[in-house]
């Protein structure tokens, strides 16, 4: 064999021109299928991140909603053949807690799927500026759990996490919102409740998702702060978020909660369905384009080869004479182009890298996304693996049947020919 | 192996060519060469003594009748093993000298031994090596195959059929596009080989001259042996 490997090398020395087009191709192509995909994927982690990251995988909450059954229904037998018209009765009003919230967080931090729970405490708000009030949304969080679970950091565009978790009566504005009222870290702000109450937080921050409209609205505060700002007990919470290890189990593990604790229980997967659907699609056109790629480099091989076995009959009519059987023959034209399609291969890992990093460096500004700066790039090496693999198996393709050819030349014609 | 034991045995072989019209070629050729034999075989074009030749280098597998090299039947063997015997038991001489352009001079004629792996390739380039000096050629041996002269070349062709230690060299031709002096050359390189290493030798040549030196000229018309010879 590595005679015959050898054998390989020298027709291709002879032949070096065609033999670096061909693998050029692969070069390319290889290239392309690299830089491609990890740009994309780049781009998908980046969009999915957007909301992905800020999500949890699965939130419990208590809906305010009517009862499924209206109170008259539950006074007669459902055999019975009566009709009652009373369909309006009205949820009670109830604060919209999330009950035994302790005792759920206690439960789910002992079960082995979950990463992190982390309360939280959402109220609506108005935000007095001058004569005109804007409406906003305080989310009380636990901040180290935030920064740690929820990238919360990563979005601060002003202020530290830290003074917010410290700082008494503090709120982080979202930048929209911070924008409309004019207001910068240090200032003050009036806030009122829904219930009326009025309370002066201190700007310590701002922060920006990339998504305006949550931006005019969203802001951050510790819970205490949200607790005493609503006038409600320690134990008041109104969402639990769960971080599962695997995002999988979302869906399943939402059901099971729902029914467990007798709460609301939305997962990850159904809020945010047309993530899936485009990563998905993003993906899919990628690996096309790049395997189309791919394939005409494998025509490309193809077709130089067939030309060099043209342009060597006496070789192979002459290997044959002195002793090469026709498995010879072909061991050494399927090698060529196995050299080939490695050297291009190798090449094009090389140089799509080098793309990448390319790509990498390109600036990419946008308001929507303030912690990214350069386009971003997925260096996964499952993409170098998938296109090396992917270039050697139509390499061996594409040389196969040149090779079958080569193999079953006849040397008599060759040589009797002249 | 005994004395009496042919080198190569033909018995009734007979070949047809189909292509347009059935053209029968070769009829009932029987024939045998033995051990330090320095057979020609001479005929006018068309006789069919180079399909012959083809028939009985194994490469050219159909035909009637039964080709027998060193005492092997080569009939119905694969392909495989027929390269084998063509690696190890023939070496070929063609007209047109037929060395790899893209191989020095050495490697075109360590190719077969390496190929056939039975010594070291170091081995290998010392017997490639000495062939190359005892047919005058040592000071070509890391030119490049297409730098030598048409008699040059046909050294190095020899030199390669030889290279194996073959039972038996065939040669199509061989002086065929020599001048007389290289010719002459080639035809006492092949008298020695059969003289001093009892190789036998198969030589189609149209050159009546050397057929005459040769041991034995075996005559042929219209597919048929008309003289054995000796």
């Amino acid at each position: 064999m590595r005679l015959l490997i050898s054998i390989a090398i020298t027709i291709l020395r002879a032949k070096l021109k065609q033999s670096i087009v061909a693998a050029v191709g692969v070069t390319f192509s290889i290239t392309m299928f690299v830089a491609l995909l990890g740009f994309m994927n780049g781009l998908n982690d980046m969009l999915d991140g957007l909301i992905l990251n800020r999500t949890p995988h699965i939130r419990l909450y208590n809906e305010l909603k009517a009862t499924p059954e209206q109170p008259i229904a539950q006074r007669f037998d459902d055999r019975a053949v009566v009709h009652h018209f009373i369909r309006s009765v009205k949820p009670k009003s109830e604060p919209q807690r999330l009950r035994n919230a302790a005792a759920i967080t206690r439960a789910l931090e002992d079960d082995p799927r979950v990463l992190a729970v982390s309360p939280r405490l959402v109220a609506q708000v108005f935000f007095n500026v001058g004569t005109t009030d804007l409406n906003g949304q305080v989310s009380g969080v636990d901040v180290e759990q935030e920064v740690r679970y929820y990238m919360f950091s990563d979005y601060l565009v002003e202020g530290r996490a830290s003074d917010l978790a410290t700082g008494n009566n503090t709120i982080v504005l979202g930048k929209g919102l911070a924008d409309m009222m004019a207001a910068r870290v240090g200032d003050v702000v009036q806030v009122t409740t829904a219930s009326g109450d009025r309370a002066l937080l201190r700007v310590s921050g701002l922060f920006q998702s990339g998504i305006a409209d949550f931006d005019k609205v969203q802001c951050y505060a510790s819970i205490k702060t949200v607790q005493e700002l609503l006038g409600q007990p320690r134990s008041y919470l109104t969402d639990l978020n769960v971080k599962l290890k695997d995002i999988e189990q979302a869906p399943a593990m939402a059901r099971e909660l729902a029914a467990r604790f007798d709460a609301d229980a939305v997962d990850i997967q159904t809020a945010n369905a047309q993530f899936e659907t485009g990563t998905q699609v993003r993906t899919t056109i990628s690996y096309a384009v790049g395997v189309v790629l791919l394939i005409v480099a494998g025509f490309g091989i193809y077709n130089i080869l067939n030309m060099l076995i043209y342009e060597k009959l006496d070789t192979i009519a002459i290997l044959k004479a002195a002793g090469f059987s026709g498995g010879d023959v072909r061991r050494i034209f399927l090698s060529l182009s196995l050299i080939i399609g490695v050297v291009g291969a190798a090449a094009g890992a090389l140089f799509g890298f080098a793309m990448q990093r390319l790509i990498d460096q390109l600036p990419f500004v946008t308001e929507a996304l303030p912690t990214v700066t350069t386009f971003p790039v997925d260096y996964n090496p499952k993409y170098y693996l998938i296109a090396v693999t992917f270039a050697l198996l139509t390499t061996w393709i594409a040389g196969w049947f040149p090779a079958r050819k080569a193999a079953q030349i006849d040397p008599v014609e060759i040589i009797r020919g002249k | 192996m005994s004395e009496q034991r042919h080198t190569l045995e033909v018995r009734q072989v007979s070949k047809t060519f189909r292509d347009p019209v059935t053209v029968p070629v070769l009829k009932e050729v029987s024939l045998e060469v033995k051990r330090g034999e320095f057979v020609s075989i001479t005929g006018k074009s068309g006789c069919g003594k180079s399909t012959l030749l083809y028939i009985l280098s194994t490469m050219d597998t159909d035909y009637k009748g039964e080709v027998v090299i060193d005492g092997e039947p080569t009939k119905g063997l694969s392909g495989t093993r027929l390269a084998a015997i063509r690696n190890e038991k023939i070496g070929f001489v063609f007209q047109f000298h037929y060395l790899l352009p893209e191989f020095s001079v050495l490697r075109n004629v360590m190719l077969p031994g390496l190929k056939l792996a039975r010594k070291s390739s170091a081995e290998v380039e010392s017997d490639a090596m000495r062939r190359l000096t005892e047919l005058g050629m040592a000071d070509q041996a890391l030119k490049m195959a297409n730098q030598l002269s048409g008699g040059q070349k046909q050294r190095v062709a020899i030199a390669r059929a030889l290279i194996n230690d073959p039972l038996i060299i065939m040669g199509d031709e061989p002086t065929g596009n020599l001048d007389k002096k290289n010719s002459e050359t080639v035809f006492e390189i092949f008298q020695h080989i059969a003289q001093e290493h009892k190789r036998s030798l198969l030589i189609v040549t149209h050159d009546t001259d050397f057929a005459a030196r040769t041991d034995r000229n075996i005559e042929m018309e219209d597919g048929r042996v008309l003289n054995h010879g000796g």
